[in-house]
């Protein structure tokens, strides 16, 4: 059984929080000087949970004094989960939203902030409650709080603010458009200030680490993936849902033991590891470890930790458009490659679908996913090359077959036949039709 | 009882630069009291921030939650992104089109409902994840439709 760190003694109330040693880590955090707070979290080996696993306290160690930039530090957590595949924070706030508000409190203590925006996703109606329940709790405690401040800002429904940069655009009442890097946010981020930006697992991380020091945290989990973390199962997979693991467990290991196997007795084809942006792994490949080593030298990555299980009535070609339809609705149009990108792949890979498709379309495809990769100041539309790519790459038979057989193979048996996206109801500007 | 004007007075307070920080929860505040955000709302939004009609519109424009026309009283918005649609979500969508009448991303005839596939509700192992009115209804089945419509007819 795994041990839980995240979920541990999972509950919303103040109450039943401090019962169970709530809040303690935080009083020994503050007993603490930052930069011991800081170098915990080094030795912890904590990366963060948000997608990019960029080391935790070394983020923390890279804002500048006060006497070298003399303007306030931020901390903003970035709670607007959007990624296909990923629900973790969604249940984390929902679940253990003190154990959140500790974790803001001492990352706050620990880079010298008073001011704590929590910018959650527009559509969490539920965990935005409760994290505002909790925050209500702490009204009449003081000492808990300190001279912290905690703003909890929702956003309106843009995935692209997820992307840091976008997200403090968007906090700063802009649209959110990524930015260009560097300065990077720990110098000049929320307005223009030293500002950290974590993932909503990654904060609630930090209170454990205080509590159980980093040397009895590293203790899990396999080299360069510590701790736990809270993977996301949906898909054809019989129990969908969080689950907290010690990394290094397999995928087909989290699907059998954790998911209940595939749903309905159908046959495993494919599993999107970490959320849609990551490299697709066939059925022969999901025995490999989820730790970021592992899924490395599989040339994928966990990502947001989103697992979607694909059972073999999954035509690929018709996953494709999905994802590449999601990221033509999601991209900003800041960037022409992604802007006009991504919808070229959607077109393209509606040709396949649809029998119009010859042999060259197939280069075509590959071509304009080169064309997108690494050319713009943000990941969304690489994710989208990168994904597609894949497909073509460990699927390649299937897309020749929608060639040569003039259309979808599956004949209207796939799972994701003619599923209607957003982008199909409406456009945000007209443009012209990419040709047919 | 605070006018939207002061409202979005204590909104920007919160914010410790002078800088447009509240224009999203201002536009969501207005939204709650309008239920779309109309020119005259934008403006109104705009007067009270002191920014420009031009500005704020063209925040709005870019956020997928805020309605840039009327909408019925009801929100119904299905997620049809990949896990969701892996077990089911078009045809809950469709089961939703016939009980309201009405195609996603237009309002039943009497006003009352407007349907929406939308991406990533971010539920997706609870599938099919159906947002009414903000509230998520998790596990959601083609059969489950005709309760959900019935209720959105009854309900105010």
């Amino acid at each position: 059984m795994a041990p839980e760190i995240v979920f541990k003694d999972a509950t919303t109330k103040l109450a039943e929080y401090e019962a169970s040693g709530g809040y303690t880590a935080l009083a020994k955090a503050r007993g603490m000087t930052p930069q011991e707070v800081t170098d915990e979290l080094i030795a912890s080996e904590l990366r963060g949970r948000g997608g990019a696993f960029f080391p935790t306290g070394r983020k923390w160690s890279f804002v500048p004094s006060k006497d070298q930039i003399p303007k306030p530090h931020y901390l903003v957590v970035n709670a607007d989960e959007s990624e296909p595949g990923s629900f973790k924070d969604n249940e984390i706030l929902s679940r253990v939203p003190h154990r959140f508000v500790e974790g803001c409190l001492i990352t706050a203590h620990a880079i010298d902030s008073k001011h704590v925006f929590v910018y959650i996703r527009g559509e969490y109606e539920g965990p935005y409650e409760i994290l505002v329940g909790a925050l209500e709790e702490l009204k009449d405690r003081p000492e808990i709080r300190g001279d912290v401040t905690i703003v909890v800002h929702r956003g309106a429904g843009a995935y692209i603010c997820g992307e840091e940069t976008a997200l403090l655009e968007s906090l700063e009442g802009k649209r959110g458009q990524p930015r260009s890097k560097p300065p990077f946010p720990a110098i000049s981020g929320l307005y223009a200030s030293p500002t950290v930006v974590n993932n909503v697992e990654t904060i609630v991380t930090v209170a454990p680490i205080i509590t159980m020091g980093a040397a009895e945290y590293v203790k899990l989990g396999v080299p360069n993936t510590r701790g736990t973390r809270v993977v996301s199962l949906s898909g054809n997979v019989v129990n969908g849902g969080n689950y907290e693991i010690v990394p290094g467990m397999t995928i087909k290991a989290i699907i059998d033991e954790l998911g209940g196997g595939i749903a309905g007795g159908r046959e495993l084809k494919a599993v999107v590891p970490g959320g849609s942006s990551t490299v697709i792994l066939t059925k022969d490949e999901v025995d490999v470890g989820y730790d970021f080593d592992s899924l490395s030298a599989k040339g994928t990555a966990m990502g947001s930790a989103g697992i979607v299980v694909l059972d073999d009535r999954c035509c690929i070609v018709q996953l494709g458009i999905r994802f590449s339809e999601f990221y033509e609705h999601e991209s900003c149009g800041k960037c022409t490659p992604c802007r006009e990108g991504t919808r070229w792949l959607t077109a393209i890979l509606r040709k396949l679908e649809d029998g119009r498709a010859t042999q060259s379309d197939l280069d075509l495809l590959l071509d304009v996913c080169d064309r997108i990769n690494g050319k713009c100041l943000c990941p969304l539309g690489d994710s989208d090359a990168i994904i597609i790519a894949s497909y073509v790459a460990k699927f390649r038979d299937e897309f020749q077959a929608h060639i040569d057989e003039g259309g979808c193979p599956f004949g209207g048996e796939s799972s994701l036949d003619g599923v209607l996206a957003p982008i199909q109801m409406h456009t945000h500007s007209p443009v012209a039709v990419v040709p047919a | 009882m605070s006018t939207l004007y002061e409202e979005i007075q204590e909104i920007r307070a919160r914010y410790p630069e002078d800088v447009e920080s509240a224009v999203l929860p201002a536009l969501r505040r207005a939204q709650e009291e309008h239920g779309w955000l109309s020119a005259d709302v934008i403006r109104e939004v705009a007067d009270a921030l002191e920014s420009t009609p031009a500005y704020v519109h063209s925040i709005a424009s870019f956020y997928d939650q805020f309605h840039l026309a009327p909408v019925g009283e009801h929100l119904v918005e299905v997620c049809t992104n990949v896990s969701c649609a892996l077990v089911g979500a078009q045809q809950v969508l469709e089961a939703l089109e016939s009980g309201l009448g009405c195609h996603a991303g237009e309002t039943s005839a009497d006003g009352k409902v407007t349907l929406r596939a939308v991406e990533c509700l971010g539920g997706c192992g609870w599938a099919t994840i159906v947002a009414v009115d903000d509230h998520y209804r998790t596990h959601v089945k083609p059969d489950d439709v005709p309760a959900l419509v019935e209720e959105l007819a009854g309900g105010a």
